[in-house]
């Protein structure tokens, strides 16, 4: 009886967060891209599409802002032809799609997306299942979206796929290292891979990014304060990581259509096709779910107001509503990026991921050791290491600065006379 | 002229960081978000903004009033000031057409009918609207200025039968058109 129990909360929580919270985004993530790429340009974009009320007679129509939008386009997607062309590897091509689609639904389990709820006297934690390794999981999953993209621009047997494909492992395989190495000082700041203890943490001692409140106990302010700044280097590689690992504008190179027509998904259509774009939207929430959580607090509302929230009998489900308005916030973020920021060149984004932000990465993690270890290390050891790794620091600017192949001033064509 | 020689400009540390005009460029983006949610866009006013971002919401909005004198838009037949079919069916316009979208059956006018003395006029006319490309070139050939592009715009239809205008749609749209050549009547 137990069991059953236990099992059918289970069940319970993962249709209700995968199914009725997670994947509504997705839809919803497309309308604000729309939307709010339409807003940026100073256009109208998609805001007909609601309940035709006028074909039942009716003065005007229920247009609800567009709001009806994504639907209008999964169901034209559903309804299209599935072409399959006849030269494709057809077990890798069917099966690419939905290696795009499952990681990123697999990562929401160990998303915390409220405080505890009391039903019945048990408590029920809002994660599906509640890892001691959250944030490792979540890599070690997302990383294999990248098969099916590989696969699908393998099993598409034709050039532009291809490139798109190969482009997008050795995208991921560079931007790993860097999005791995930027949460160690996070780790070594919370002492704790848990993702929900590390939302408790920041909810209790104030978020990452914002500590604020809660000096009572825990770490004392000052050290929080100095802490911020290997946390704001963490948090700039680590959110540009994040955009390289979901394919998103800036690093959209597996797929950008001036140059590779539509990337791996160009031999794709009708539901093959839409499944690409919901895993590539799953990946966007999923990525700002983890930055929301390790960086900005997650569900914590802040300003010390949590403990009161939590005792509230449903006070979970309002630390939900806030979680999810700092999701959409930062989705909202992603696509101010993709509108500001041009794509990069290959050898740029190469150069990014494994020049510098591999080596900030690695310098973070020690300034943040220095940072929590200092009051135990004393003056004179926390000053010779800082200077030591001040010295480790220039060689490497300077390692970089003389590695530069000397450019004339005008290469290219009108350099050669 | 010689091949002039730019140097690319020297980046400071600052500019080379990337970070400032990441910045800038955020600012931009997110003044033009806000500036179109409050309808302020540049240039909204001039160009019949909704009230959103520029754009002006079509079917409930026209252009109508700012389109120029010489848009070129369905090419239709006229009549003269005494209802006379102007075009004589010399066919020069079904020559000229690119993409053959004109056909013309010309016909003889009756001996009894008071226009004998022009002799002709078209039993059929039709301009397919799926080929037409409205270049113009049918009424800068016209020499009896019989046909003339409008300035209507929106043409549809849901077969490719009702896309062809044919001869009595094409004096529909076209309407009377005076003052111009009198060639044929008493006026002159």
């Amino acid at each position: 009886m137990e069991l059953l129990i236990d099992l059918a909360i289970i069940l319970a929580k993962v249709i209700g967060l995968t199914f009725m919270v997670v994947l509504p985004l997705v839809p919803l993530s497309v309308y604000f891209e729309r939307r709010f790429s339409a807003i940026i340009q100073d256009r109208v974009g998609p805001n007909r599409v609601g309940i035709p009320l006028t074909l039942f007679g009716a003065k005007k129509d229920f247009h609800l802002f567009g709001l009806v939008q994504p639907m209008a386009d999964g169901l034209k997607l559903f309804l299209k032809e599935d072409f399959t062309p006849n030269y494709v590897r057809k077990s890798f091509y069917w099966l690419a799609p939905a290696l795009t689609v499952i990681p990123a639904l697999v990562t929401v389990c160990v998303v915390p997306f409220g405080s505890p709820i009391t039903v019945n006297g048990e408590e029920i934690k809002l994660v599906i299942a509640d890892l001691d390794v959250g944030p490792l999981f979540v890599f070690a999953v997302s990383s294999l979206t990248v098969y099916g993209i590989t696969l699908a621009g393998w099993a598409s047997n034709s050039k532009y796929p291809f490139i798109g494909g190969v482009r997008s492992t050795a995208q991921m395989i560079s931007y790993e290292i860097a999005l791995g190495l930027s949460i160690i000082p996070l780790l070594l700041y919370y002492g704790e891979l848990n993702l929900s203890k590390i939302v408790q943490f920041q909810a209790d001692h104030g978020w990452l990014l914002l500590p604020l409140w809660g000096h009572a106990e825990g770490p004392p302010l000052a050290e929080k304060l100095l802490f911020l700044v290997p946390a704001l280097i963490a948090f700039v590689i680590f959110t540009t990581s994040i955009f390289a690992e979901t394919n998103r504008m800036p690093f959209d190179l597996p797929e950008c259509e001036t140059e590779l027509v539509g990337g791996y998904h160009t031999e794709y259509s009708s539901m093959k096709f839409a499944m690409f774009f919901m895993g590539e939207y799953a990946a966007m929430v999923i990525g700002s779910a983890l930055v929301v959580t390790l960086f900005l607090g997650g569900w914590s509302l802040g300003f010390g107001l949590d403990d009161s929230i939590s005792a509230l009998p449903f006070g979970g489900l309002i630390h939900m509503g806030v979680f999810m308005a700092k999701l959409i916030a930062f989705i909202l973020f992603f696509i101010l990026v993709r509108w500001t920021v041009p794509r990069f060149r290959y050898d740029q984004l190469m150069r990014l991921g494994w020049v510098i932000f591999f080596e900030a990465a690695l310098i973070n993690v020690f300034l943040a050791a220095f940072v929590i270890a200092a009051p135990d290390l004393g003056w004179i050891s926390t000053i010779v290491g800082l200077v030591l790794l001040g010295i480790v620091t220039g060689g490497l600017i300077w390692v970089l600065k003389t590695s530069e192949p000397e450019s004339s001033p005008n290469s290219g064509l009108l350099g050669q006379s | 002229m010689a091949v002039v020689k730019i140097k690319r400009p020297d980046l400071r540390t600052g500019e080379k960081l990337y970070l400032g005009a990441l910045f800038k460029g955020f600012l931009v983006t997110l003044k033009h978000a806000i500036d179109s949610l409050r309808g302020k866009t540049r240039g909204a006013k001039a160009m019949g903004s909704s009230g959103l971002g520029a754009t002006m919401q079509f079917p409930e909005q026209r252009w109508d009033d700012s389109m120029p004198d010489y848009y070129r838009g369905a090419p239709a037949l006229v009549t003269d000031e005494q209802d006379r079919e102007r075009c004589v069916s010399c066919q020069l316009c079904e020559f000229i057409c690119p993409p053959k979208a004109i056909r013309i059956v010309p016909g003889e006018i009756p001996s009894d009918d008071p226009w004998a003395k022009v002799e002709k006029r078209p039993k059929e006319f039709e301009i397919d609207m799926i080929r037409c490309i409205y270049c113009g070139m049918c009424e800068e050939v016209c020499p009896e200025q019989a046909i003339y592009l409008r300035k209507d715009y929106l043409i549809s239809g849901s077969s490719r039968e009702e896309m062809v205008h044919d001869k009595k749609k094409l004096y529909e749209i076209g309407g009377k058109r005076v003052g111009l050549v009198n060639k044929w009547n008493e006026l002159k």
